[in-house]
């Protein structure tokens, strides 16, 4: 097993948020799903106060080795979640990590406060790839407006909180200094990057609905690494790393450059079983055979036997 | 939480056997070993080629395809049926005997069998006439099915009895299946229709004009087919839905236009 945050895993693999809903896939697949769960946590898709209908379609668009979404977070709202999505979540075999954001640090704390006291939740991800509506800054791109955003919600739980940084900043590096500095438990990285493709037959016409999306798959996978690498040399916190991982290779790759989990994304389109492989053949690397990874404090991460 | 409205998909895809490739004038039929359960017409699957999946000029395609079965054989073969309109499709084309095709399904919910005493009427059009053949092999009702051309509309072939209209007038009646819909429809009939958004978008208005159910099975584009992905949502009245999990087959009077 795997502490991570307190949380218990049984392998280093979770899933990233707003690539699997764990939902949906029991409809297609029924209660095998539950059998055979891919992820060691489930990462929710994003909640946020209110309900969302998300972007007007197109949505995706396929890149060389990845994809551009622009999905534009569609969610049922707080109460729907805790009325509908939270119940059904309960039922998966694995811990639930709940993703929220919120246009102000008030409407973030009114979550992490609701989510903070349901025994279903083990920990929480925000989401701060968003702007503030009242300072018109970005919460995650700036280091400032992330130390005040963690001020306004650690009070308000003692579970995990881990900060999605997001990689469409100048220094991911800076946001997550504060980050730790300022109390929270963990970071993950790296949330999609800003994207744009045109209509392949109007020319000058933005294909996607929301114009921009965020580009995810094989083709950021190297970014994916050097930015882990580089929160891994500022912070001693554990680190979720993502980004384009496809194989248990990939898996370690992510473990080496600092991160103590990795999330499968994008993969998961292409296959819904696999963080299951990922979490096989990560198993089967050399470095890794037999062990996990615990959270190392400070430099790279430590590999240690299994208890 | 088992829902019985459709037929659950094992979990994980699995590489199929290529067995038969055969051409039908603009189309492509291939022929894969199944051992999963059968699908309802309708359904879908997400196919990957086994090899050479990215890896071309531009590294495309990357993610898997949706398509729905044209035809399952007792012995658990199905039937795909593919234009080569890009390089996803043109993978699918180029599948021969002896090639694997990774499948995941059958996902979705497809059509919804006709009320009592209601006439079916199978309406396709172009490659969208896959997932009608499955419905009349179950069903045996008429089909009315456009093409642009003759080349095209010797894809009629692959269903029966059927009435064929062509753009260019070079196959059958010179204009569009919704007219031979016209023709064909009386207020006892109900219409299963799955083509070009336009044509959908004609079948759907024609229907609602004239207050017959309709069933329509919508095409988007998707990236993982059980939804994970949000990617693939179509407009209804009620908001969003996912074509993957609460689709392709939605009841025309669900929405307000096919786009």
């Amino acid at each position: 097993m795997i502490d991570f945050c307190g949380i218990r895993l049984r392998h280093p693999v979770v899933n990233a948020s707003g690539t699997f809903d764990a939902i949906a896939a029991r409809r297609a697949f029924g209660d095998a799903l539950l059998e055979r769960f891919p992820f060691a946590a489930f990462v929710s898709k994003t909640v946020t106060l209110e309900p969302r209908e998300g972007n007007p379609p197109p949505r995706l668009w396929e890149l060389a080795g990845g994809m551009i979404n622009s999905i534009g977070l569609p969610n049922k709202g707080l109460e729907g979640y805790l009325a509908h999505d939270l119940p059904q979540l309960a039922e998966l075999p694995v811990p639930l990590i709940v993703n929220v954001m919120g246009f102000t640090r008030e409407e973030v704390a009114t979550l992490v406060d609701a989510f903070g006291e349901r025994d279903e939740v083990a920990g929480l991800e925000l989401n701060v790839s968003c702007p503030n509506v009242k300072t018109g800054m970005v919460m995650g791109a700036d280091p400032g407006e992330t130390a005040a955003l963690l001020d306004a919600v650690r009070p308000l739980t003692a579970k995990p909180l881990i900060v999605k940084l997001t990689p469409n900043c100048t220094s991911p590096a800076d946001v997550a200094a504060a980050a730790e500095a300022h109390g929270a438990d963990a970071v993950s990285l790296i949330n999609t990057l800003r994207g744009m493709a045109f209509h392949p037959r109007r020319p000058g016409e933005p294909w996607l609905g929301g114009e921009t999306g965020g580009v995810s798959g094989p083709a950021v996978r190297a970014i994916a690494l050097a930015q882990v690498a580089e929160v891994r040399a500022r912070i001693a916190l554990p680190i979720v790393g993502m980004g384009g991982i496809q194989s248990g290779r990939h898996a370690a790759d992510m473990l080496a450059a600092g991160a103590n989990l990795v999330a499968v994304g994008t993969e998961s389109f292409r296959d819904p079983l696999a963080g299951a492989r990922v979490t096989a053949e990560l198993a089967e690397t050399p470095a890794n055979s037999g062990i996990s990874a615990v959270s190392g404090p400070g430099g790279r991460v430590h590999i240690a036997h299994n208890a | 939480m088992n829902c019985a409205d459709r037929t659950l998909a094992p979990f994980g895809r699995r590489l199929c056997p290529v067995v038969a490739h055969a051409r039908h004038g603009a189309y492509d039929v291939v022929s894969v070993l199944d051992a999963g359960p059968p699908p309802q017409p309708g359904q879908f699957y997400m196919l990957t080629a086994g090899e050479r999946w990215g890896g071309g000029a531009d590294e495309r395609p990357f993610l898997p395809r949706a398509f729905s079965v044209l035809r399952r054989h007792e012995d658990g073969t199905l039937d795909f049926l593919f234009e080569d309109v890009g390089p996803g499709t043109r993978r699918l084309c180029e599948l021969r005997a002896g090639d694997g095709l990774w499948l995941l399904g059958p996902l979705g919910v497809g059509f919804r069998r006709p009320e009592h005493g209601r006439r079916p009427l199978l309406v396709g059009g172009g490659v969208g006439i896959a997932p009608l053949a499955i419905w009349q092999d179950e069903l045996g009702a008429p089909a009315l099915l456009g093409f642009r051309d003759a080349v095209h509309a010797e894809g009629a072939a692959l269903l029966r009895d059927a009435r064929v209209a062509t753009d260019d007038g070079s196959v059958g009646f010179h204009g569009l299946v919704t007219e031979l819909l016209r023709e064909e429809m009386d207020s006892g009939s109900v219409v299963y229709a799955c083509g070009p958004p336009p044509m959908l978008e004609a079948v759907r208005a024609l229907s609602s004009a004239e207050g017959v159910p309709a069933q329509l099975a919508l095409e988007s584009g998707m990236a993982c087919g059980y939804g994970a992905c949000f990617g693939c949502v179509v407009p209804t009245r009620s908001g969003y839905v996912r074509l993957c999990v609460d689709g392709p087959v939605l009841d025309a009077a669900e929405l307000e236009l096919v786009a």
